[in-house]
């Protein structure tokens, strides 16, 4: 169905003309200033800050409810916010009705006119522009043609695969040359291998016509191969922006360590802060040094993640203060790679990653240890949900 | 092991197949004597009347030998009496005149008397026969007779479209004071599309307004308009002929608003007829509208709108081709529906205002013409039919798939 999965399939762009200048370096090419959206009592989204570069591609990553759709349906102009303003291009958009806001929005469940042939539905909002009629056969064309749909011009949605569903959407969005491209969760609707596919069209497509994208979806790998940036939402707010390097090595807080990516997870007591550092007691007496992010303070109680490919086994950090004994209780095979989990002699289970050349069995001991830099200590209280991400949580 | 097992598992499939058909049997079997031979037995009435031709053995085989038209010779005279003596025997005599009226109006008597002077033997020649019965000395009276010794007759239907069989054997208008089933038909079809219409415009912004409330008004709305629905339609009608008295609520109500000067004659009217029967058909138009409007994904109307049409474009080349189905569904039940009405012109509706099933209920209940009333009905079932194979042919609409 999808023909061929190489890059240089994709042909050529919409139109010359359509390629934008990109890094020009203006940053706020879409502004969030103080946006609230409340329903009652509800708040959906609270006190929002954003801006967003021409040519981005910025994704809102969160959890289901976390308010990232609310966010995109106001810029699309479907919710006006209670409070705040947003500006696109330096004009506030608080009074244009979506059909004035020139922003292509790609749907869910693609949101294909189902009475319309695949032609008609990429036509659409060029025909609603009025544009004459020997301009929109051409860029129909096109449009098909960068999606590699034309041979489908003329079925019916329904004749679709949801992936050629998906690309018509698509075209569908761009043939009008927004500057602007919304998309709430493409690729929801697809299989794993096509959804990694089409990740790198849209890759493609935002590098070939500059357009400037706004992501949302719920699935974090999504998020990270395709993003120049990444909004993590968490209850209505953003917990962090930032590139998908810096959120994984990085994270600001206990909630994005557990949303991107695995991370194995461990509760203590501080007992003393050195600078930038801290040294935590673990139940049972066990004692690691962490890095200290936020407000760390002797005594309270912290919220431990170390990154399961970060945990080496004995000898492999020389250098770690954090070296523990344990116990493999399985061996899981991954193919390219192998986890062991490894339980503490307090009782906690660490998963660990390592080669696929490792042979160790259950019940044999192990020395673990991970480099203070990696391990990084949280204020407790803002404990992540129960994200599927997280692993090896420990209460 | 395996060789056991495989014919059982044949024996199973075969099970498979029968199953279903045995426990829709009972239904079907129903369905097949009570619903479908009736209907074929009396709408088989409007071409098969065997009547005459059983009542005249004779007189068929003398006008067998009576060449030419017009009123035959001397033969088929005695052979008539010879007939009808047997006939008044037999107790049939006063079916075959009823027929014969229906063909021939002012029949019955004559033929009666002809009938008990045959008995009595006397007067059983030409001369003397139409004395008794001048009819009988009438071209169109033996035209009528010599049609009616078939036993296929093409009267009634052509009856039912104000037609018939001249003496020259061609196919022509009956006199203009007997056509009336033209303008009968014609005025049905004008008061089903009337109060379709009417529907319409009532049902759709409604269903557009229930299908965007809160899913708990909504079912309270929707109950409002089901209520007379679950009430029978007498106690519908019945209610309308309060409201619709001269002293009645509703005139009441336009005098207090000022909007009338005078009572206005609501009941026995045409006005009143359509104000009762669009009530009543609004929820076989609305709930069709309705169902098919919820399940219009409220994001295409949004994509719309992103990709730059405004309401009115989204709403004209978007929703409502996505509604369209449920819109001509409910529409073709109420037209369908509305071709049938006969308690409603009853009550409500005046002299002029009966539509097509009143000439059947009269022809079954009170003319006893059993063979018009099947005509009839037979010409209001085939073009239900043809409407309805219309629009799913040309339209695309399947009513079995509206759910």
């Amino acid at each position: 169905m999808v023909s061929t999965g190489q890059s240089s399939s994709l042909r050529s762009p919409l139109a010359a003309g359509a390629r934008l200048a990109t890094g020009q370096g203006d940053a706020k090419f879409v502004e969030f200033i103080d946006v609230e959206k409340s329903y009652g009592n509800f708040h959906a989204v609270r006190r929002l800050n954003l801006s967003i570069g021409r040519g981005e591609f910025l994704t809102f990553l969160g959890p289901s409810g976390s308010g990232k759709t609310t966010t995109l349906n106001m810029l699309a102009g479907f919710e006006r916010p209670s409070e705040g303003v947003i500006t696109l291009d330096g004009k506030s958009v608080d009074r244009l009705p979506p059909y004035e806001r020139n922003i292509g929005m790609v749907f869910q469940n693609y949101a294909l006119f189902p009475h319309m042939s695949v032609a008609d539905n990429v036509a659409f909002p060029l025909s609603v522009r009025k544009l004459p009629r020997a301009e929109i056969g051409p860029r129909v064309v096109r449009a098909l043609e960068m999606v590699q749909l034309e041979r489908f011009k003329d079925r019916k949605p329904a004749q679709l695969s949801g992936g050629q569903q998906q690309r018509v959407a698509l075209a569908r969005a761009l043939v009008f040359q927004p500057t602007l491209v919304l998309m709430d969760e493409p690729l929801g609707a697809l299989d794993k291998k096509l959804r990694e596919h089409m990740q790198i069209e849209l890759m493609q497509i935002h590098q070939m016509l500059g357009v400037t994208i706004v992501y949302v979806t719920h699935d974090q790998s999504e998020a990270l191969t395709m993003s120049d940036r990444v909004a993590i939402f968490e209850s209505g707010a953003i917990d962090q922006i930032g590139t998908p390097d810096e959120l994984y090595n990085k994270p600001a807080t206990a909630f994005v360590a557990g949303f991107i990516g695995e991370n194995n997870a461990l509760d203590g007591v501080v007992e003393r802060v050195v600078g930038n550092q801290c040294l935590v007691a673990l139940p049972t007496g066990l004692k690691t040094t962490a890095m200290a992010i936020g407000d760390i303070r002797p005594g309270a109680p912290v919220h431990l993640t170390i990154r399961p490919e970060r945990i080496g086994l004995s000898g492999a950090g020389a250098d770690s203060d954090n070296r523990f004994q344990a116990t493999v209780d399985g061996r899981i095979y991954h193919g390219d790679h192998q986890r062991l989990l490894a339980r503490l002699a307090s009782g906690q289970i660490l998963t660990v990653k390592v080669g696929p050349e490792a042979t160790m069995a259950a019940g044999e001991a192990i020395d673990l240890c991970w480099p203070i830099s990696d391990c990084r200590a949280f204020p407790a209280g803002a404990v992540p949900d129960g994200s599927s991400a997280n692993i090896g949580s420990v209460s | 092991m395996s060789s056991i097992a495989l014919p059982k598992i044949g024996t199973t499939d075969r099970w498979d197949g029968l199953r279903p058909l045995a426990l829709a049997a009972p239904l079907l079997l129903l369905l097949l004597f009570s619903f479908g031979a009736p209907i074929v037995a009396l709408l088989s009435r409007a071409v098969y009347e065997p009547t005459i031709a059983n009542a005249l053995p004779h007189t068929i085989a003398a006008l067998r030998q009576d060449s030419g038209a017009g009123v035959p010779g001397e033969p088929v005279f005695l052979a008539l009496a010879a007939d009808l003596k047997q006939a008044q025997a037999a107790g049939a005599v006063y079916e075959f005149a009823k027929a014969l009226n229906t063909r021939l109006p002012g029949a019955r008597s004559q033929v009666l008397r002809v009938a008990r002077i045959a008995t009595q033997d006397q007067a059983t020649g030409k001369e003397a026969m139409i004395k008794a019965a001048p009819l009988l000395g009438e071209e169109q009276s033996w035209a009528a007779i010599r049609t009616g010794t078939n036993r296929f007759t093409s009267f009634y239907l052509l009856s039912a479209f104000d037609l018939r069989w001249t003496e020259r054997g061609t196919i022509g208008a009956v006199p203009a004071d007997q056509a009336v089933f033209l303008r009968v038909f014609g005025r049905t079809f004008l008061i089903a599309t009337i109060v379709t219409l009417a529907t319409l415009a009532l049902a759709f912004p409604l269903a557009f307004v229930i299908t965007n409330l809160r899913p708990a008004v909504a079912g309270m709305v929707l109950v409002l308009v089901l209520l007379p629905f679950w009430t029978s339609i007498l106690v519908r009608t019945a209610a309308w002929t309060v409201i619709l008295q001269k002293f009645g609520l509703l005139n009441d109500l336009l005098l207090w608003l000022g909007l009338t000067s005078d009572r206005l004659e609501l009941m026995y009217s045409r006005t009143g007829l359509i104000i009762a029967m669009t009530h009543i058909q609004l929820p076989f138009t609305l709930l069709p509208i309705y169902s098919v409007m919820r399940s219009v994904k409220p994001s295409l109307v949004r994509a719309a709108q992103s990709l730059g049409a405004r309401p009115f474009t989204a709403f004209w080349r978007v929703y409502l081709p996505q509604v369209m189905p449920g819109v001509l569904a409910g529409c073709l039940l109420t037209f369908i529906l509305c071709l049938g009405y006969y308690i409603t012109p009853v009550l409500i509706g005046g002299a002029s205002d009966q539509l097509i099933s009143n000439f059947i209920a009269n022809y079954v209940n009170v003319e006893l013409n059993w063979e018009m009333a099947a005509a009839l009905s037979f010409v209001l079932l085939a073009s239900t039919l043809g409407l309805y194979v219309t629009l799913t042919r040309y339209l695309g609409l399947d009513l079995f798939k509206m759910g």
